[in-house]
């Protein structure tokens, strides 16, 4: 099937997702939403409208404020596609979307990807072995399935994400063992100069002083840890750690990692869209205009995907987007975009206020971000960090010619989990900017699907002159 | 930046495989190459090395493509005893399967001319109906009529060749400049004088092995490269266990378990992007072959650009008029690799391509065809 | 190692087999999760080294849940939602394909 015209595909059924194809679908734009999970929200309000949490103090009041948003998508007329995967969007504005098994394309006039955030690696050695998970992992089975952990349990890192599931758990009546911090001391130097906005931004305070309180409650909490190692044969046995230079051991059967979120660029690469690298949140985002419009026409990105600000600050961007995708297909004049933006916008700067002190304040330690020798970078092909600083060795410039030589970031998961850690471990290797390395050259499909899938995808005269030979 | 006895414009599969046969002989090298992000061919390749259907109007390219794949097998233990790289080079024989009556009939038709020219090496090609060729490919689908087989063709990892020879050449002492492109050559007394961003370079022999750039650049030395892009597009699955031991010209599964799935000619210019048409197309064709990698997932999809001259034969020559610079210019790197190592940097160190091997390969045959 | 909170919301029950074995989930869990729930944890070997692996991320992005499916190999585990008999097998190596 092809080209089922419509005015404005949205990829990603998060805050900033929700919100735009909301906005669209009310200025009356025939509007989809392709999202990959079976019910909306993403993942900051995952199962939003099916957990099967009771409790509601459990996730938190800011866990709720999902309903408004998808209540308002619900009601906007706007098409959800679930469980549907945009593999990709080509220069014409057609989105390839795979739904059970069988792709088409949606022909769109405006596209406004909201991919939102993915966890950002933290390749220490060990995290592969089965009881190593994410603390994003961790929510997700507690928002989804009602799931706590039953074992002995750590969570590491640094992040306002891993407090949050300590105090969920915590209300949620499950044990944490042990909380390894690994914010680097100096960072409280460095976010200083912004905490007055900061403190502006009182909500922020209050919430990440309480998340604190709660945990110290009830967790032993070891700060200024410098490196961790998860150790067992098998299966996570053991978290080791060093803090001021001494070795510790204690057992574990669930370790939970995070140390932030970062943009997950891996559509917005693939189509095509230039991306710089962000100093401060050490990350690559797309390069936008004023209205949040790629670099590619018709495209606009909004949300976490398009930088880090949290989903508040999501919903509002995608608000944004979705003004200048109809005022682009005409139902809104200029004006009147201006006129309803500015609501949005102020949300914007209130949404966002203090949140480079917070980038500053956890961003996440350098030996943590650039692993040993020994740890696993690419998780599919199973590459360590000696063989990427090898190949630099060797005089490898960049991730392209290091994936050709080590199938560094090749596997299913596409440079999801190593593409910033390689692009680290390099431009710390070669002593340059992280942006003078660059990331993989992402190509479509952005996730695996099935050769007999494409198969059936219309093919052109040209395009069988191009292949049939003999 | 330096001097050395030979200089190399390109470090990609053709360029290092002649650099790494020069510093067999000893030359103090300097391979020149582009940053991460370039047109490079030798990342988008096939893995192919192939012998059956190559020289229809060049018998010598023929001749030239035989005696490579005749030194693979020492080019591949060599490499691994260097560097401990295995590039998984393997002849096992190799197929090109023909999904209709008409493919087939075009197959054998090309073939007779192929081999019906004079001065042709000979070897084997055999025509194989269903039936037989399912002997030795089992799971060819209903779809497929017939197939040709050479035992001559083969396959190896592209990807490790490519490493293997850069190993090979660092432990050689050879020097790898990346993020220096060759901005100018000028002759400085006998030596040639490279102008790059990093500086100048100083090279008493020149070799022209940047692709698509030695359109730009073979005129600094009194050559013509008259090379143009051709797309070709590639798929490549997941990793998939043992399954199909032979390449086939547009099929084949790598010795880590991918299947990778091939290609396109496309006169696209420089967009190396894919195209989800001729994708689906490549795909259609695969699961008419092999119905059973229906299931199987693609991870990737890639196009690259071939380095295409007009009669899409390779280019191998000296400047007369600077005697010293090289031209050295294909589109099947893997396939040739072994001959640019083993039996053409030889002459490059001696300062002569012998006119018997080498002839029909300058560049000059283009002018000659221009002005007829 | 993991366990469902006692006072949730009521959900029916799924019954779903692991390499065979009878399990249960609630409806509208992922096959992962349900895999966690009911202990297991290794989920697959690397087509690689052979290494176990269990779920890591949740939310697809790591593709180190891989399982086959009602014999379909290489499905996220974390993106599938269970359904009563579904029949789920651990993957060891590289899938086949059966020629």
């Amino acid at each position: 099937m092809r080209d089922s015209m419509i005015d404005v595909a949205v990829i990603g059924g998060g805050p900033a997702g929700l919100a735009a194809a909301a906005t669209c679908a009310e200025a009356g734009l025939t509007t989809y939403l392709i999202d990959e999970q079976a019910s909306p929200g993403g993942q900051i309000y995952r199962a939003i409208a099916d957990t099967p949490v009771a409790d509601r103090a459990i996730l938190g009041a800011d866990y709720w404020r999902g309903e408004a948003l998808v209540a308002a998508f619900q009601r906007s007329g706007a098409v959800h596609l679930a469980s549907a995967l945009a593999w990709d969007v080509t220069p014409d504005l057609e989105v390839a979307v795979s739904v059970g098994g069988g792709s088409r394309f949606l022909r769109a006039r405006r596209v406004i990807i909201a991919s939102g955030a993915l966890e950002r690696p933290m390749p220490v050695p060990g995290w592969t072995l089965p009881g190593v998970m994410t603390v994003g992992a961790g929510q997700i089975l507690l928002k989804s399935s009602g799931a706590v952990p039953s074992g002995r349990v750590v969570l590491a890192g640094c992040g306002p994400l891993l407090y949050l599931l300590a105090a969920q758990y915590r209300r949620a009546g499950a044990e944490v063992a042990l909380i390894l911090d690994t914010t680097p001391a100096a960072n409280f130097k460095r976010a200083l100069r912004h905490l007055p906005e900061f403190l502006l931004a009182g909500s922020y305070l209050a919430k990440g002083a309480e998340l604190l309180l709660s945990a110290q409650r009830s967790v032993e909490i070891v700060r200024g840890v410098d490196s961790i190692v998860a150790a067992g044969e098998g299966q996570l046995r053991s978290v080791r750690y060093n803090v001021r230079g001494q070795e510790r051991e204690v057992s574990a059967d669930l370790l939970l990692l995070h140390q932030g979120v970062v943009p997950n660029v891996n559509l917005s690469m693939a189509i095509g869209c230039a991306h710089d690298w962000d100093g401060e949140q050490l990350c690559w985002s797309p390069r936008l205009d004023a209205w949040s419009n790629a670099t590619v026409g018709g495209v606009a990105i909004a949300g976490d995907g398009a930088g880090i600000g949290g989903a508040a600050a999501a919903a509002e961007r995608g608000r944004i987007a979705a003004l200048d995708a109809a005022r682009h297909l005409g139902v809104l004049s200029e004006a009147q975009r201006d006129l309803r933006a500015a609501g949005p916008r102020a949300a914007l700067r209130r949404a966002m206020r203090g949140r480079r002190f917070l980038d500053l304040l956890y961003a996440p330690a350098p030996s943590f971000r650039v692993p040993a020798d020994n740890a696993v970078a690419c998780r599919c092909e199973e590459v360590v960090a000696r063989q990427i600083r090898d190949c630099v060795a060797l005089g490898v410039p960049g991730p392209n010619q290091m994936k050709s030589f080590l199938r560094c970031g090749m596997g299913p998961c596409q440079g999801r989990l190593c593409g910033l850690t390689v692009t680290e471990t390099i431009a710390a290797a070669r002593g340059v900017a992280p942006g003078m390395v660059g990331h993989y050259r992402i190509r479509p499909p952005i996730k695996p699907i099935t050769l007999g899938e494409i198969a059936l995808l219309p093919k052109s005269e040209a395009a069988i002159k191009a292949v049939a030979r003999g | 930046m330096g001097a050395f006895d030979v200089a190399i414009v390109g470090g990609g599969l053709v360029g290092t495989a002649v650099a790494y046969g020069l510093a067999r002989q000893g030359a103090r090298i300097a391979v020149l190459d582009e940053g991460d992000v370039a047109f490079r061919a030798s990342r988008g390749n096939f893995g192919l090395v192939w012998v059956q259907s190559k020289g229809l109007g060049m018998p010598e390219y023929a001749a030239w493509t035989k005696a490579s794949s005749d030194a693979w097998a020492g080019l591949r233990d060599a490499l691994r005893d260097e560097t401990g790289i295995d590039t998984a080079f393997a002849r096992p024989g190799g197929f090109h399967v023909c999904l209709t009556d008409g493919e087939m009939e075009r197959r054998r038709e090309q073939n007779k001319r192929l081999h019906n020219q004079p001065d042709m090496v000979p070897y084997e090609v055999r025509f194989l109906d269903r039936k037989d060729a399912l002997d030795l490919l089992p799971g060819l689908g209903p779809e497929v009529v017939g197939v040709s087989y050479c035992p001559l063709d083969g396959h190896a990892n592209p990807l490790k060749l490519l490493r293997a020879l850069h190993a090979a050449l660092a432990r050689r002492g050879a020097a790898y400049r990346s993020n220096t492109p060759v901005q100018r050559i000028e002759r400085s007394g006998d030596a040639f004088a490279l102008t790059t961003p990093a500086g100048t370079i100083l090279s008493g022999k020149l070799i022209l092995a940047a692709g698509l750039g030695n359109a730009r650049l073979a005129p600094m030395v009194g050559m013509t490269a008259p090379v143009r892009p051709q797309r070709g597009q590639i798929l490549v699955t997941e990793r998939v266990a043992p399954f199909l031991k032979h390449p086939l010209v547009t099929v084949r599964q790598t010795d880590e378990g991918s299947v990778m799935i091939g290609d396109s000619l496309e006169e696209a210019g420089f967009d190396d992007r894919v195209g989800h048409a001729v994708v689906a197309m490549m795909a259609d064709r695969a699961v008419k072959t092999f119905p059973a990698l229906r299931g199987v997932r693609v991870v990737r999809t890639w196009g690259a650009l071939r380095v295409m001259t007009p009669d899409g034969f390779p280019i191998y020559q000296q400047s007369a008029e600077h005697p010293g610079a090289f031209l050295v210019t294909c589109h099947s790197g893997v396939t040739l690799a072994a001959g640019h190592a083993l039996n053409l940097a030889p002459h490059v160190a001696a300062g002569c391509l012998p006119d018997a091997a080498f002839a029909a390969f300058s560049a000059r045959r283009f002018d000659v065809r221009a002005a007829a | 190692m993991f366990a469902r909170l006692p006072d949730l919301k009521e959900r029916a029950v799924v019954r779903l087999t692991v390499d065979g074995r009878a399990i249960e989930a609630r409806a509208g869990e992922s096959v992962a999760a349900a895999l966690l729930l009911s202990g297991v944890l290794v989920v697959r070997t690397t087509p690689v080294s052979g290494a176990p692996r269990g779920p890591f991320c949740m939310m697809g992005v790591c593709f180190d849940c891989l399982v086959s499916i009602d014999g379909e190999p290489n499905r996220q585990a974390c993106m599938v939602t269970v359904r009563d008999g579904m029949q789920v097998e651990r993957m060891q190596g590289a899938r086949k394909v059966d020629p």
